[in-house]
């Protein structure tokens, strides 16, 4: 294996999605496997396994559930974080279980993914299970997905059988936002198209399953347009050599931000220019999302964690009236009228969820009305108020700045993950008040 | 084409100081556990990365088992000097003095009697945070652990009640006594590990490139011969040129024959390595839940 030159790989995440029978551990297996990815005592281990068992066939499921309850199980129950690494990219798989009972763990998954890999078996078609795992990819905002037609090898490899499955996914793809998806048929068990091209499917001219995680263009997934950073941390050194060093540290949530550049500090309104950009003792003309860096403004106003800094020319929203698609986490269902904290970058305020709009069926993917209760593992629409002001963009605009997480104040336990829609009435932005000193 | 674009390292190391600042501004007393370990070096870098020009905000704390390599301590000492940074020491020997800490009849290695001291250590400074530099590529009860690795008043873990981790925001809250652990290099491989000590040019102690060492062989891997561990009757003591890919406890570190001598090498010997990197690490081989058995108990 040649040495990939580490200046310029990058890596991409995506999320699997699927149950014990559907080949979803046999195809990461063999991604990990036809890589190089498995490591001899990490075989070895598996192979201990198996034979403890009677002598069976390696079990791949071994190697991802890793506690003890799930390989008693033989279930996945957790969120298992993968890596592996082709001389092309790095990739980090969020596989994750595909029962219904576990949507809170494949919208975990899905929250930091590019893509999504949807497996579907031949022999079935498009089932709910696909339908819930390609739902909750777009109700995320994953920007691509892949759909793997899997098990070939037990439909003879038939061409009108790939073009079927594809027209009912297609036939239910208009209800999702779902902006690139692609098909590859494969045998994950007899390794077609997974790492190899297959000889067993002439007709299909695409891309492996791997070639095409390797090549899908991921550099825009990113918001680079509106410039966002939440201020995490103020850096005062306080000493004589740094005496006036004030330095806002953050990771750039979206957009870019260049030296120089005029920018606004929400929800304050007050304004001030960029007057240097660093990484330790790196200092950058420009810096955009993802980085984390630390920004000094050429002006002395009042900033602290919690406020963001933003480009004039587009302006989040400042609101306390909220919208938004809400998955819960927890086995205390949503009680409306009760206060919770929501915590959205660095910013913690409470919150009172006043009204659930609607709850998705996600086996059948309709709104049901006039239920008001959201209970573990429910996705729906909420309407709620906070104490504070939320500085935010729709979610479906930023993934980065648009997503927020509920806590319970009693218990702090996380009990709930929710996306931003852009408020009914836009409230007025904060006026331009010139406070420069 | 967009010029836009991170390379793998530094989004993992976005994302590493990110954690960082969150931890100095979410917790009032957090530590860094630095033990002069590659893991533990690169946090230190990501450390100055997130809070320069300003002092580090947290002390670095280190549980010496008494079964430290001594070029690691010596490292470390100078190290935490160089920054500038507070370090607290707190050792195997005092827990078992003080009887915090007792040892297994026939147990060598003192990875396990880690755990009461550590735990020790953050009740006496009343830590609510402590950093660590592993990652969930080592081993598969580490793949579903989280940044914020939430453990109770007894400094257990309970895999059933970690909190889900959505986008980049983590949720500190606790109550007192309570404690997070938390990882900033979770998303890290071995490889990352060493292309970033590569690219920022880290420096590291000299055991983890080839050098001449008196090793014997038992349980399947070269173990380091010193005072603590002396060869016994039937074993030959062999003289190799060694490294270590990873470091714990003398007693259970298997070295590894290498002719490495830069990072360039290792990358290299890395990329072409068939054995995983805790394959040396005799602690988890006691069983196939070892490791989730000591993270249950309170082990980084």
């Amino acid at each position: 294996m040649s040495n990939p030159d580490p200046k310029s790989i990058e890596l991409l995440r995506f999320t699997t999605a699927g149950s014990v029978d559907d080949g979803k551990s046999t195809l990461i297996g063999r991604l990990l496997h036809d890589s190089k990815s498995i490591f001899e005592d990490q075989w070895d281990a598996l192979q201990r396994s198996a034979d403890l068992a009677g002598g069976s066939d390696v079990n791949l499921a071994n190697l991802t559930d890793g506690l003890r309850s799930e390989r008693e199980q033989g279930i996945t129950i957790d969120v298992a974080y993968r890596y592996f690494a082709t001389p092309r990219r790095k990739f980090i798989i969020a596989d994750t279980p595909g029962h219904v009972q576990y949507t809170r763990n494949m919208v975990t998954g899905a929250s930091t993914a590019n893509l999504a890999l949807v497996l579907i078996d031949a022999r079935h078609g498009v089932v709910e299970q696909s339908k819930r795992h390609a739902y909750i990819s777009s109700l995320l905002g994953i920007p691509h997905m892949v759909v793997c037609i899997n098990k070939m090898d037990l439909v003879d490899y038939s061409e009108d059988r790939f073009r079927e499955i594809r027209e009912q996914f297609y036939a239910f793809v208009p209800r999702l936002d779902i902006r690139d998806v692609t098909f590859v048929p494969i045998s994950a068990l007899k390794g077609d198209n997974v790492v190899e091209e297959s000889k067993n499917m002439p007709w299909y001219h695409g891309p492996t399953l791997l070639g095409h995680l390797e090549d899908v263009y991921i550099a825009s997934d990113w918001n680079l347009k509106d410039f966002r950073m939440p201020v995490q941390y103020v850096i005062r050194p306080l000493t004589d050599e740094h005496h006036d060093f004030r330095g806002f540290a953050g990771q750039i949530t979206g957009g870019v931000v260049r030296k120089g550049e005029e920018v606004t500090v929400l929800p304050s309104g007050k304004r001030s220019a960029v007057k240097s950009i660093h990484i330790l003792d790196k200092e950058l003309d420009e810096a955009f999302s993802p980085q984390s860096v630390v920004i000094q403004l050429e002006d002395d106003i009042d900033i602290s964690r919690g406020d963001t800094l933003s480009s004039l020319d587009t302006l989040p929203y400042t609101t306390q009236d909220h919208d938004a698609n809400l998955c819960w986490m927890s086995e205390q269902p949503l009680t409306l009228g009760r206060k919770y904290i929501l915590k959205h970058g660095p910013n913690g305020t409470k919150v009172v969820f006043r009204e659930v709009v609607h709850t998705v069926d996600i086996e059948t993917l309709e709104e049901k009305h006039g239920t008001a209760v959201l209970g573990l593992n429910d996705i729906g629409r909420v309407k709620f108020k906070t104490m504070a002001p939320l500085v935010y963009d729709a979610y479906r605009k930023n993934r980065n700045f648009g997503g927020f997480v509920i806590i319970d104040e009693a218990s702090n336990e996380t009990v709930a993950a929710g996306m931003l829609r852009s408020p009914e009435k836009p409230a007025p932005v904060p006026e331009h008040k010139d406070y420069v000193i | 084409m967009n010029k836009y674009k991170l390379t793998h390292l530094d989004y993992l190391e976005s994302e590493g100081i990110h954690v960082l600042r969150e931890v100095a501004a979410q917790f009032e007393r957090p530590t860094l556990m630095f033990s002069g370990g590659k893991d533990s070096i690169v946090m230190l870098r990501l450390a100055e990365k997130a809070f320069r020009p300003a002092r580090l905000p947290f002390p670095l704390l280190n549980v010496d088992t008494g079964h430290n390599f001594p070029e690691l301590n010596e490292f470390r000492d100078r190290r935490a000097k160089e920054l500038g940074a507070k370090l607290i020491v707190r050792t195997v020997e005092d827990a078992l003095n003080k009887g915090i800490a007792t040892q297994v009849a026939g147990e060598l290695s003192r990875n396990r009697l880690q755990i009461p001291t550590l735990l020790a250590a953050i009740e006496e400074f009343q830590f609510d945070a402590a950093l660590g530099g592993a990652r969930r590529d080592e081993e598969k009860a580490r793949a579903k652990e989280r940044f914020f690795s939430f453990r109770d008043e007894f400094g257990q873990w309970d895999p059933k009640k970690q909190r889900p981790e959505l986008w980049n925001i983590y949720n500190g809250r606790l109550i007192p006594g309570q404690h997070m652990r938390v990882f900033p290099l979770s998303n890290w491989t071995e490889m990352d590990v060493w292309e970033y000590i590569q690219r920022e040019k880290l420096e590291l102690p000299n055991i983890y490139f080839a050098h001449q060492r008196e090793v014997v062989r038992r349980g399947g891997q070269w173990l380091p011969v010193n005072d603590l561990q002396p060869p016994k009757a039937n074993e030959e003591v062999k003289t190799l040129q060694v490294r270590v890919r990873t470091i714990g406890d003398i007693m259970s570190t298997g070295c590894i024959e290498s002719e490495a001598t830069t990072v360039e090498h290792i990358i290299q010997e890395v990329s072409t390595a068939r054995v995983t990197e805790r394959g040396g690490r005799a602690d988890d081989k006691v069983s196939e839940s070892s490791m989730e058995d000591r993270k249950r108990e309170g082990y980084f």
